[in-house]
């Protein structure tokens, strides 16, 4: 058998078809980006995808050109569930149902200025899947703190000498606490894990929440190919775990070895003028709350009644 | 079939028979009722489009674009705060070409917190690019949403139809409610040329740069001056199908009047009913009801303006560290032409703010005061001193 012949028999584990296409206007190794081109391998191209001002308003490039190979519909920043609302019910009441209609904000978008719709949305049930590419901080306007800035971050807003000293705000549990079928969180550098959730996404009705890590080279302040290695080392170190909350029921991604949170704060200059006390500081925190979630995991595989 | 109704349930009435499909809208006094309605139309399933009980105005705006933006007929009400919140969105709605129709039931703002009519929340959405209509009683109301639907979808613009607070939202008048048959023959399907579309994908608002987005603009222009054609087509034929015409605006004893108000709303109904009375006394008194104040009427007041000794503008709002806003509007249509001109002296009128009456000798003492006095540009009507 000859290479090629070889190849045919390969089974891909992501799918090989590119709908987001080369020439996007993201900075050089953007997580965001990534998310994308992911997400919409596992969705594929009967999917709108909503879209609030953002990073993600300039990568997909400047009129008269788009990126994405799938519709998208550009909106205010608030108002990423509330429009997706709107496509989902217009294309209902003409009997499309099959098609996936997608709200795709980054942190600010989706837990300060996007909180009170996306709360809405997902209360009243609709039937739609709403994607936070997480990177941490008001990227596109030059880094300054949201409520998703970890504590310790420095940004344009959170000076070194007075960096963020409060925790990010928990959206993956929020969302979890709305009762709704499906939130899961997500991570660039477990693409099969990542597209397997987005899937489960497409098949469920109702509203489903994921949250995706998604490094900033610029933002952070490390070099562009350390995108997927620092991914990696949110998840590896439980800073960023990777779980799913399906119908209420946890289930928790538990890595091979656990590695101490410094490793993943001393890639980024972010983080560069945090003291050893404060880094276990951060230790702590993010052992509690991987305690907090494996019994969570626990309490919910039990039988309740 | 002829119905008592209030003007909100006309509204209602119109959303419905205008085959509405996507219906989001969040409750404010007094506007309430509309939706209310139509909430309880959608689940009997007597009008077949989605509900969707949304947590605020500016969401309800939001949900009406992206509806809209799929090709469905998207409405929602409102009213004062709720309008003030969805500014942003009213003038995403009206960039994104998106024919949404809204009924505003005109409230005060506050504070101090007020229910009741004044315009000024809806003439401070002036430069949104919606398309504004005035309605002065509950037929009017009911028609004009009709018509609304069918003029926004032709020149892609969203428009809002005004209901005066209480005196039109809560006040029941009889009202002509044609059949569905007829209401088809005349407002067909949305059915725009381009909508969102898995099998032809496109980006919809990205960014745009200098060197594209000033025509995007002059378009919007463009739709606005084709909108004052259509009204006036639209509103003729409306009459042939229907028996009631409409226009830009409505005349009153214009043809040969020396003095001329103009106004807006159901202040405009007892106008009316006060220059009937001076017409009987002798006083050559006319009236311009103003309907449409986006488009603004600019030939039309010209022409109806321009041999008239003196010209009031009665405003239910107001412009503060200015004046009236119809006022200022009534006056920068004439300038060209009158400049040089004795004529009209042109009198700008306050009446009416938060719901207090405007009641027929207002109307008479306005009329008096321009006989007897020289132009201001501000006269308070009533003020407690």
């Amino acid at each position: 058998m000859g290479g090629v012949e070889k190849m045919k028999n390969i089974k891909f584990t992501i799918p090989e078809e590119e709908i987001l296409s080369s020439g996007h206007y993201a900075c050089q190794g953007c997580g965001a980006a990534l998310a994308m081109r992911y997400a919409l391998k596992a969705l594929g191209r009967k999917t709108v995808m909503v879209i609030p001002a953002g990073c993600w308003s300039i990568i997909d490039g400047p009129f008269p050109y788009s990126a994405l190979g799938v519709p998208l519909f550009h909106t205010a920043f608030e108002t990423a569930a509330s429009v997706a609302t709107g496509i989902k019910a217009g294309f209902e009441i003409k009997g499309k149902k099959d098609i996936n209609v997608v709200a795709w904000a980054g942190d600010g978008g989706t837990t300060d200025i996007g909180i009170q719709a996306l709360s809405g949305a997902v209360e009243r049930g609709e039937d739609i899947i709403y994607i936070c590419y997480d990177n941490e901080a008001y990227m596109n306007t030059g880094v300054q703190r949201s409520s998703s800035t970890p504590y310790g971050a420095r940004t344009t807003t959170t000076p070194k000498n007075a960096f963020k000293n409060t925790d990010k705000k928990n959206m993956v549990e929020i969302m979890a606490a709305h009762n709704i079928p499906y939130t899961a969180t997500a991570s660039i550098s477990h693409p099969e894990d990542f597209i397997e959730k987005i899937r489960k996404a497409k098949e469920i009705r109702g509203p489903k929440y994921i949250h995706i890590l998604a490094p900033c080279p610029v933002g952070w302040g490390f070099p562009p190919n350390l995108t997927v290695k620092i991914a990696r080392l949110a998840v590896l170190t439980n800073m960023f775990p990777l779980y799913e909350v399906k119908d209420g029921v946890y289930k928790v991604y538990k890595p091979p070895s656990k590695k101490p949170v410094e490793e993943y704060l001393k890639l980024q200059a972010r983080f560069k003028h945090l003291s050893e006390k404060e880094i276990e500081e951060i230790q702590k925190k993010v052992d509690i709350n991987w305690k907090k979630l494996l019994k969570k995991e626990e309490m919910t595989n039990q039988q309740i009644i | 079939m002829r119905l008592v109704l209030r003007g909100n349930h006309a509204v209602a009435y119109a959303a419905k028979l205008s085959r509405v499909e996507v219906v989001a809208a969040y409750p404010i006094t007094p506007q309430t009722e509309i939706v209310e309605l139509l909430s309880n139309m959608v689940a009997s399933g007597e009008l077949n489009a989605k509900f969707i009980n949304i947590e605020s105005e500016h969401s309800a705006m939001a949900v009406c674009i992206g509806a809209s933006a799929t090709g469905a007929r998207a409405f929602t009400a409102t009213s004062s705060q709720g309008l003030a919140l969805m500014h942003e969105l009213l003038h995403w709605a009206a960039n994104a070409r998106l024919p949404v129709v809204m009924a505003n039931v005109n409230r005060a703002m506050a504070p101090p917190w007020s229910i009741w009519t004044e315009q000024t929340d809806s003439l401070a959405q002036r430069d949104t690019g919606w398309l504004q209509v005035y309605c002065s009683n509950n037929q009017e109301v009911f028609d004009t949403i009709i018509q609304l639907f069918k003029v926004c979808e032709r020149v892609s613009l969203p428009g809002m139809a005004i209901l005066d607070a209480f005196l039109l939202s809560h006040t029941n008048e009889c009202v002509e409610i044609p059949e569905q048959e007829t209401v088809d023959k005349f407002l067909p399907p949305y059915n725009p040329k381009i909508k969102i579309d898995v099998d032809e994908p496109h980006a919809f608002g990205g960014v745009t740069k200098p060197d594209y987005y000033y025509e995007f603009r002059n378009k919007i222009q463009c739709a606005m001056e084709q909108a004052k054609k259509e009204i006036v087509e639209i509103g003729k034929e409306y009459g042939e199908l229907f028996g009631r015409s409409y226009g830009l605006l409505e005349e009153f004893f214009t043809d040969d009047s020396e003095i001329i108000l103009i106004t807006a709303g159901s202040l405009a109904s007892t106008a009316k009913q006060a220059v009937y009375q001076m017409r009987k006394d002798g006083k050559k008194v006319g009236l311009v009801r103003l309907r449409f104040f986006r488009p603004f009427p600019s030939e039309e007041l010209r022409r109806i303006l321009v041999n008239a000794k003196y010209a009031g503008v009665i405003d239910r709002n107001i412009s503060f560290g200015n004046q009236g806003i119809i006022f200022t509007e009534v006056k920068s249509a004439l300038f060209n032409i009158c400049r040089g001109k004795d004529y009209p002296k042109l009198y700008g009128f306050i009446a009416g703010l938060g719901g207090r009456d405007v009641r027929i000798k207002d109307i008479n003492w306005i009329v008096d005061y321009m006989l007897n006095n020289e132009p201001e540009e501000i006269i308070w009507v009533g003020l407690k001193r």
